[in-house]
């Protein structure tokens, strides 16, 4: 039995496991990657070459003292080890070398972000793929695709293109879905995201380096559908009232981050919708406590915040849990003020960056919502007129979140499009409910049998 | 096609890739070795048969789905290069009477 | 309030097709159902159509069954040629695994002894290790033998929900899903049920909401001795076809992937997973089929399932009133969709008919 068991080797997990350390609790971290980081500071312990490490940029090596601090902590750590079920008397994971049951007093889940689905005609293509992968191409291998459309907004988008432009790739050209309405709302938000100007400024900053690079910067962009038989050959968009076309082979999309919130779905934890980030967000109070007394959530996982915010909520968190276990711990007040004075730039960066509506809701009949299982915007829209009621409804009818992503990568989609059509409230649609496992495992490791050794390890 | 930005430097391993040899940087993640050698589609799909590639990189979206040593359906992006390994493109529902 | 000769309450699978007979009968049909997230047993069912070992002591239930096996090829063809919708029915036959001798030879005597006083008689065979590996190539060394019947099946009842709810609408039937009903009573000649969202009225009603019987039964003067008996289910990704026959606790389903799913428990409402069950779920699975071991879960969840006293379906009236209790509604589709609806249309459940269907409890008067 271990006082804690944290899940994610974001800032979130890896702050909480050296602060819960520090307090001298028992940790085991469990992490799918090699090394720790998650994906703001994935591969952050490789080595690398000055040029590399110039590219990536200092917000990305402020990863490497976090990680180091990390390894030296004591803490437990598993890495590539898929944990696939949470519960009261603790979780049970599988890796390379055997997996298993652990008994611990809470759980952390820091299981952080994801990319929000960004749901167009032809975004299942080879060639199409996040900008977060494509900047995790980067981070892990050095590798990078010139002649590439960057498509959508949010802060992302711009520093993975400026990160390309830095390593001397060609763009041909970014294609920003930012809503004239955003830039109007957010104005409002102006004085909180004053309170952080640095990073005002340096969103600023790429902006206008991207506008003066040369590569066509396309506003107001809509309508946006890829082309291409067995791979991506062109894509098509709207923008200053004209239909273009473009080829190419490779295209980044990008429409901010949600929380990877599937581990305290399944968990039953409660969630609520929220507006501002348009999103199902787990429910947690300042110290990072679920409605369950056994798990907390730090990071990004618990609601978008950013990697310095979700370092602190880590320290929170490992702090409140141990003051819950009776170890005593110091007052996080002053962290709590650094938290708020972090988060403070959200309200604009929030509004400022959510994608369109017809973004969130694809029009287009033939869009495939679900790419696991393939089903399509039509199929719902002809499931809603069958009086489909909700997401769980349409999942037994049509299949959709039924296969291997369980959901993740259509059900933001399907409730913001059951929503559209219907007229009701996201947060009156509600969500799939999320099954154990969290991810698939097999037959094997749910049994507890010992699996064969396949890999050509032993 | 992914580029390597700088000439690569560490040890290359021999992995096997529908039976051909080809060599990969060792330890580097599969998924990424694999799209930068060229590797494509890494799967079909079980309902229409289409091709695919991964998306996101991360874990979240099971598109870059391989078989690694008999075993179908790996994550390949949660996998890293080691000497030796089968990979075989998947090709729509897993097969598992193959790997008996 | 509105008005409709038949509000049938509940959505799942049995209130749907007592719903879909009905308007086929060109009756005016209102169906009350819960919102999104409701106990629905059909998303916790494997999709059998089975028959062997079905009312091995009750021969009316044996009959019954049998009966709707033998009538769900025309369900299907008549769903799929009014809504498009494939229920995907096949009926390979299917067999039930045991794991030792003596629960094979049992198995066999019980099997053998279901058809001495029944109408319609059901094939089986007793297959020891060896001959049940001819039909399911895949099968495990440590497993004794089994029973096949030919007259098993499947069908995919999530499909064949959709396809009822598709089909009653297109016959002109009203579903209003998020219409929990939360109160019922007599009123004069007829009913009205009271929902979050209005009441309703109409002449007759008919109960069908699973667990929810329980509670609405008495209100009409009706016996619903139902429990909840929660079931936990695995399925995994898609495989290729590797099952020519289904097992009793392991289906292959037309997309690839296999429901796993056998165990019974009495644990209240709650619809959780536990280790240990899914535990052993899978190991029994590994078991039957070692290749299983390397197919990933994809999902697991409990279900609840709506359990008699004696595991006999009742189907009980009182002037205008009726309650339907089963659990198992797959099977039961054709006759709920079909061979009910007469017995609807005419007002009652006549006691003699349904002599083997009444609660323990009913005092239901016997004219």
């Amino acid at each position: 039995m271990i006082d804690l068991a944290i899940i994610g080797a974001g800032p979130a997990g890896l702050a909480a496991a050296i602060e819960a350390r520090a307090l001298g609790l028992r940790v085991t971290l469990y992490d799918e990657q090699p090394g720790p980081g998650g994906q703001i500071y994935r591969d952050i312990t490789r080595p690398r070459s000055d040029r590399s490490a110039a590219i990536l940029g200092p917000d990305y090596l402020a990863g490497r003292p976090l990680a180091k601090a990390f390894l030296a902590s004591g803490a437990g750590y598993q890495p590539r080890a898929t944990v696939w079920r949470i519960a009261e008397d603790g979780l049970s994971f599988t890796a390379p070398e055997g997996g298993g049951d652990q008994a611990a007093a809470r759980v952390l889940v820091a299981t952080g972000a994801m990319e929000r689905p960004f749901a167009v005609p032809g975004w299942t293509l080879p060639g199409v793929m996040t900008a977060g992968a494509a900047q995790i191409m980067l981070k892990t291998t050095g590798t990078a695709a010139d002649g590439a459309v960057f498509v959508g907004t949010g802060p992302l988008l711009y520093l993975v293109a400026c990160q390309y432009l830095d390593a001397g790739m060609t763009i041909a050209a970014i294609l920003d879905t930012t809503t004239k309405g955003a830039l109007l709302g957010a104005a409002s938000h102006l004085p909180g995201a004053l309170r952080r100007p640095g990073m005002l400024m340096k969103g600023l900053r790429m902006l206008r380096r991207l506008r003066r690079s040369g590569v066509p910067f396309h506003r107001g962009v809509t309508d946006v559908a890829f082309e291409g038989d067995q791979a991506l050959s062109a894509v098509r968009w709207t923008s200053g009232g004209t239909a273009h076309r473009l080829e190419c082979a490779h295209a980044f999309l990008h429409h901010g981050v949600i929380p990877n919130a599937n581990m305290t779905m399944a968990a039953r934890a409660s969630h609520h919708w929220d507006k501002a980030q348009a999103a199902w967000v787990v429910d947690r109070d300042a110290e990072g406590r679920s409605s369950l007394p056994w798990l907390f959530v730090a990071g990004d996982g618990g609601g978008i915040a950013g990697a310095k915010a979700a370092a602190l909520s880590g320290r929170i968190a490992a702090r409140a849990i141990a003051r819950d276990l009776d170890r005593g711990a110091p007052d996080s007040a002053r962290l709590l003020r650094d938290y708020a004075a972090e988060v403070a730039i959200r309200p604009f960066l929030d509004r400022l960056y959510r994608p369109a509506p017809a973004f969130l809701a694809p029009q287009d009949d033939r869009t495939v919502i679900c790419r696991c299982e393939e089903v399509t915007r039509g199929d719902l829209a002809r499931a809603m007129q069958e009086g489909c009621p909700g997401p769980n409804q349409f999942k037994a009818f049509c299949r959709a979140g039924m296969g291997p992503c369980q959901g993740r990568m259509c059900g933001p989609t399907v409730v913001s499009i059951m929503s559209e059509i219907s007229g009701r409230s996201p947060e009156d649609i509600g969500y799939y409910r999320i099954r154990m496992p969290v991810k698939p495992v097999t037959l094997a490791e749910v049994a507890g049998l010992p699996t064969e050794r396949v890999d050509g390890r032993n | 096609m992914f580029q390597p930005l700088e000439p690569g430097s560490g040890p290359r391993v021999r992995v096997f890739l529908d039976d051909t040899p080809v060599d990969l940087p060792e330890g580097a993640n599969l998924a990424a070795a694999l799209l930068t050698a060229g590797f494509s589609p890494f799967r079909t799909t079980p309902v229409s048969g289409a091709p695919r590639l991964p998306f996101c990189m991360m874990g979240v979206c099971f598109d870059c789905l391989i078989e690694i040593d008999g075993i179908p359906n790996r994550q390949a992006c949660l996998e890293q290069v080691r000497a030796g390994m089968r990979l075989r493109r998947q090709s729509g529902a897993a097969n598992l009477e193959a790997a008996e | 309030m509105t008005a409709a000769d038949y509000i049938i309450v509940g959505g799942g699978i049995v209130g749907a097709s007592i719903a879909y007979g009905l308007a086929r009968a060109g009756e005016s049909v209102t169906l009350l159902d819960q919102g999104d997230v409701a106990f629905r047993a059909a998303r916790g069912n494997l999709g059998n159509v089975w028959v062997q070992g079905k009312g091995v002591t009750v021969p009316d239930y044996a009959d019954l069954t049998r009966q709707a096996a033998l009538d769900w090829p025309q369900l299907a063809a008549m769903l799929q040629d009014e809504t498009g919708i494939d229920l995907h029915f096949r009926r390979p036959g299917a067999a039930f695994v045991c794991f030792t001798e003596e629960e094979l030879q049992r198995r066999g005597k019980a099997l053998a002894a279901s058809n001495a006083d029944t109408r319609i008689k059901n094939t089986f065979e007793v297959l020891d290790r060896d001959a049940l590996a001819e039909r399911l190539p895949m099968l495990g060394p440590d497993v004794a033998g089994g029973t096949f019947s030919p007259d098993d099946g499947a069908a995919n009842p999530l499909f064949l929900l959709r396809a009822l709810i598709a089909g009653f609408i297109a016959r002109g039937g009203r579903y209003l899903p998020r219409h929990t009903v939360t109160d019922l009573a007599r009123d004069g000649q007829g009913f009205v049920a009271q929902t979050g969202q209005g009441a309703f009225r109409c002449g007759r009603i008919v109960l069908a909401s699973g667990l929810g019987n329980a509670e609405l039964a008495p209100k009409l003067g009706l016996s619903a001795p139902v429990r909840p008996v929660r079931g936990q289910i695995l399925i995994t990704e898609k495989l290729q076809p590797f099952l020519p026959v289904n097992v009793s606790f392991i289906r292959q389903t037309v997309e690839g992937g296999c429901i796993i799913g056998e165990s019974s428990e009495e644990v209240g409402t709650d619809d959780g997973t536990t280790l240990p069950i899914l535990r052993e779920t899978a190991r029994r699975a590994i078991t039957v089929f070692p290749m299983l071991a390397r197919a990933r879960v994809v999902r697991a969840w409990g279900a609840l399932r709506i359990m008699t006293p004696t595991g006999v379906p009742v189907y009980q009236s009182r002037d205008g009133a009726f309650v339907v209790c089963v659990h198992s509604g797959v099977t039961l589709a054709p006759w709920h969709a079909m061979g009910l609806i007469p017995h609807l249309v005419a007002g009652r459940f006549d006691p003699q008919t349904f002599r083997s269907f009444q609660p323990e409890d009913a005092d239901v008067p016997a004219a």
